[in-house]
């Protein structure tokens, strides 16, 4: 399928004919529809499974070690458990935001859990299980800091995640802030804490997750005011469609017997906030 | 289809070019000048300077860049409070560009030093014997012809510099690295022609470059 | 020549005493300098036990210190011993009297030359994969892209040190009957590979450095688990970034170090063959302890 996709750019550009820009699309899709056996059904059966996950974000996905917390591993471990993978047969892989859809794409991991934003542009790339969350973009501040919301942020020094979604809505739509951009959300961070930019922005359960950390404590506060709607997906190759209804059955189980709830209660709950309700009515339909 | 005829993206890639441009040029300056102090430190009478400029090369020299740049941005800047513009991007630019320089002067200092190495020694001896300073030796008999004798690896060290100006993309700079990441995020299906634009641009002018300093190195070689 | 003793004049006691008061006023200064620095950090809090007590437990180094220093280590011998390989094959090519064989090696070596390594990783990483349709592990990424461009280089510095060889060398081994390929393996690489030492072991030291831009592709070596990874659980992003500068720079000394014993050692060595080099025991000789004659 990509090498396809990659024919059609080529033959495109040969061509120089609009007509082969359609019929690029169309083989994608023709060799799209693959069998299921590819699909993480197929090889959960071999009990063993690859996710890929954020590795700095304390709260969602956090390496210590060898071993990684937070909620999104739990999520994960919901999922392995539901299609029958025990927890030794999960490979964890870390994931940065750049380069989540080619590793689902190239196969490298399985599934995606790694506060990974449902759009429609992904959506092309790979197929959503979920929401399992609904974040949105919200800044973190300084307690003492007079910034209340995105509308005050004109002149202000802004700090995100270079290539990162946030980082392009704030170079988009609030075009008078200043954007620095690092590689990591530590960065921002240390920068935030030592005075070089003003707030930090990104999805508001990424950021309490920061604002939480010992380290920190009593200095950040998160303004409260999400300005996007980020509804969390577990990603999976864009053909397995089987695999992605089979993850929305396992979420609305979670959801039912409480696994979510404790998922929750033991990670980001840790820090006094009630555990949200996963809404099964708003699951994607995986096509 | 083709992503460079659109004018955003153009402006993206033109964008980041100059940037890599402007750092180039004021880094090659700056290590230029650092490395000669340096090398002429290196060389002296006064045991705390040779420690000195020994020190700068073995610390520099062995740092990863991307580190040199980090500590640029956290240490000089977000610590030490070295603020050069408030615009953002200008202070990232100058952060960059002294990160370059420090970086960059620890292989001026040795190419230098090798090239001081190329001159006889009794060029040396002989100004010594009419009485010339150590400053008089060195500025007016050393340097010029140790300074022909390392054109050659003057040019791969400030080649090298203009690729390394990539690195300072870490502290969010947009330059062409940056630009290229953009790029292939937005346009996923033309990542060879993404790639082969953004190499081929400096391809095309460092491979000439190159060749210029060969050939300059050539015609001003001292005969010996 | 040596540049400790020919650029000045032994010194008189006057340029003793301007040497001394440029000492103390230079030593001042630095002390003056390093003591801001301190007396800065101090004040925003960056000496605070809080930031620093992570690296006295063994736990951090065993979870991310000792696990990255491991990749980049891995990445950076692979790399080292492939680009090596790169280098030979590729200045051999260059210097081939047929065409076909010149000019790609030429067009391979000048492209990779240019291209900036940052530019190379990403594109292995990310666009490769769409033509073979497989992943491309980091770790390979990391490998080829650090192989492609340092191996290039050491291409450039074989061929200088196989062209600084006297022609005679060449000559004489045509003469006693060895072919194309004898000269240049026995005869011209082992001399150039003596010559241009200096060049390869700062090249290999650049290798190790660059090994750091992997965690731009989420490889897991010193920079992304030492100090990301880290500062993620510790909020101590400077201190961490600073204990891993010290490692790069005691690995790259140590490079550094055993390179200059290298080099000392095959100029002994190199001393021994040459004062046989017209009798016969060349031949019988190979067999030999390399360096034994010292």
């Amino acid at each position: 399928m990509r090498i396809t996709r990659l024919a059609a750019t080529f033959g495109a550009m040969a061509m120089v004919l609009a007509a082969a820009a359609c019929g690029g699309d169309d083989s994608d899709n023709a060799s799209g529809g693959a069998s299921t056996a590819s699909g993480i059904v197929g090889k959960a059966a071999g009990g063993k499974l690859t996710f890929g996950v954020k590795a700095d974000q304390p709260g969602l996905g956090l390496q210590t070690g060898s071993t990684y917390s937070g909620f999104d591993i739990e999520i994960s471990k919901i999922i392995a458990k539901g299609l029958g993978v025990p927890e030794s047969g999960i490979t964890w892989k870390t994931t940065v935001s750049a380069n989540r859809e080619p590793y689902i794409q190239q196969g490298q991991v399985d599934v995606v859990v790694a506060t990974y934003t449902i759009n429609d542009e992904r959506k092309q790339k790979v197929n959503f299980g979920g929401p399992y969350f609904i974040a949105g973009q919200d800044l973190l501040v300084p307690v003492a800091s007079t910034i209340t919301g995105p509308e005050s942020l004109a002149g202000k020094k802004v700090c995100s995640v270079s290539g990162s979604t946030p980082a392009k809505r704030i170079q988009t739509d609030y075009k008078d802030a200043q954007l620095q951009q690092f590689d990591s959300y530590s960065k921002c961070v240390t920068a935030l804490a030592g005075g070089q930019v003003d707030a930090v922005s990104t999805d508001d359960i990424i950021l309490a997750g920061y604002a939480s950390q010992d380290q920190y404590a009593g200095k950040f506060k998160v303004v409260g005011k999400p300005f996007s709607t980020e509804p969390y997906g577990i990603g999976v190759k864009k053909d397995d469609t089987a695999g992605c209804n089979k993850i929305n059955d396992i979420l609305k189980a979670a959801a039912a017997d409480g696994s979510y709830k404790k998922a929750w209660d033991d990670t980001l709950g840790k820090s006094g906030k009630a555990a949200p309700e996963l809404d099964v009515s708003k699951l994607t339909n995986c096509s | 289809m083709d992503v460079f005829s659109d004018p955003t993206n153009r402006d993206v890639y033109v964008t980041g070019f100059l940037w890599i441009l402007k750092l180039t040029a004021a880094s090659s300056v700056f290590a230029l000048v650092i490395g000669t102090a340096l090398a002429a430190m290196r060389v002296s009478p006064v045991p705390v300077l040779r420690a000195f400029g020994t020190a700068w090369v073995n610390i520099f020299r062995n740092t990863p860049l991307t580190l040199i740049i980090f500590f640029c941005y956290f240490g000089l800047y977000s610590t030490l409070g070295f603020t050069a513009s408030d615009n953002l991007e200008l202070n990232n630019y100058w952060l960059g560009v002294i990160g370059l320089s420090v970086y960059t002067a620890a292989f001026v200092c040795e190419a230098i030093r090798s090239g001081i190495n190329t001159v006889p020694a009794g060029q040396a001896e002989a100004a010594r014997a009419i009485g010339m300073t150590f400053r008089q030796t060195l500025t007016m008999i050393v340097l010029p012809q140790a300074g022909r004798a390392v054109i050659a690896p003057l040019g791969s060290i400030f080649i090298a510099l203009s690729k390394n100006a990539t690195i300072v993309g870490t502290i969010g700079l947009a330059e062409s690295s940056n630009a290229m990441k953009d790029l292939i995020n937005s346009n996923g299906n033309a990542v060879f022609q993404i790639f082969f634009v953004f190499a081929g641009t400096f391809a095309v002018v460092l491979i000439p470059t190159g060749y210029g300093f060969g050939w300059l190195a050539n015609r001003l070689a001292v005969k010996r | 020549m040596s540049t400790d003793a020919v650029l000045y004049d032994h010194p008189g006691p006057r340029a003793r005493a301007r040497n001394r008061i440029l000492t103390v006023a230079f030593g001042v200064l630095l002390l003056a300098l390093l003591f801001w620095i301190y007396r800065k950090f101090e004040e925003k809090g960056q000496w605070a036990a809080t930031l620093w007590e992570p690296f006295t437990k063994s736990s951090t180094w065993t979870d991310y210190i000792w696990p990255g220093f491991k990749n980049t280590l891995a990445a950076a011998a692979v790399a080292m011993v492939l680009s090596l390989v790169f280098g030979v094959l590729f200045a051999v090519g260059r210097l081939s009297d047929h065409w076909w064989l010149r000019v790609p090696s030429g067009v391979v070596v000048e492209f990779f030359r240019a291209v900036p390594l940052l530019l190379l990783m990403f594109f292995i990483f990310f666009g490769i994969p769409f033509v073979t349709e497989k992943p491309m592990p980091n770790f390979w990424a990391v490998v080829i892209a650090l192989t492609l461009y340092n191996g290039s280089v050491l291409a450039e510095a074989f061929r200088a040190g196989v062209r600084a060889v006297p022609i005679g060398q060449s000559e004489a081994a045509y003469a006693i009957g060895m072919r194309k390929g004898q000269v240049m393996g026995q005869i011209l690489i082992p001399q150039a590979a003596r010559a241009m030492l200096p060049v390869i072991v700062s090249q290999l030291v650049v290798l190790v450095k660059d090994t750091a831009l992997g965690y731009i592709i989420s490889y897991n070596e010193l920079l992304q688990l030492g100090v990301n990874n880290l500062a993620a659980n510790f909020g101590n992003v400077i201190q961490a970034a600073i204990v891993a500068a010290i490692i790069y720079i005691a690995i790259n000394a140590t490079l550094t170090a055993v390179a200059g014993w290298l080099a000392r050692r095959t100029r002994r060595s190199g001393r021994a063959p040459r004062a046989t080099t017209t009798g016969p025991a060349v031949l019988t000789g190979a067999g030999g302890e390399p360096g034994a004659g010292a």
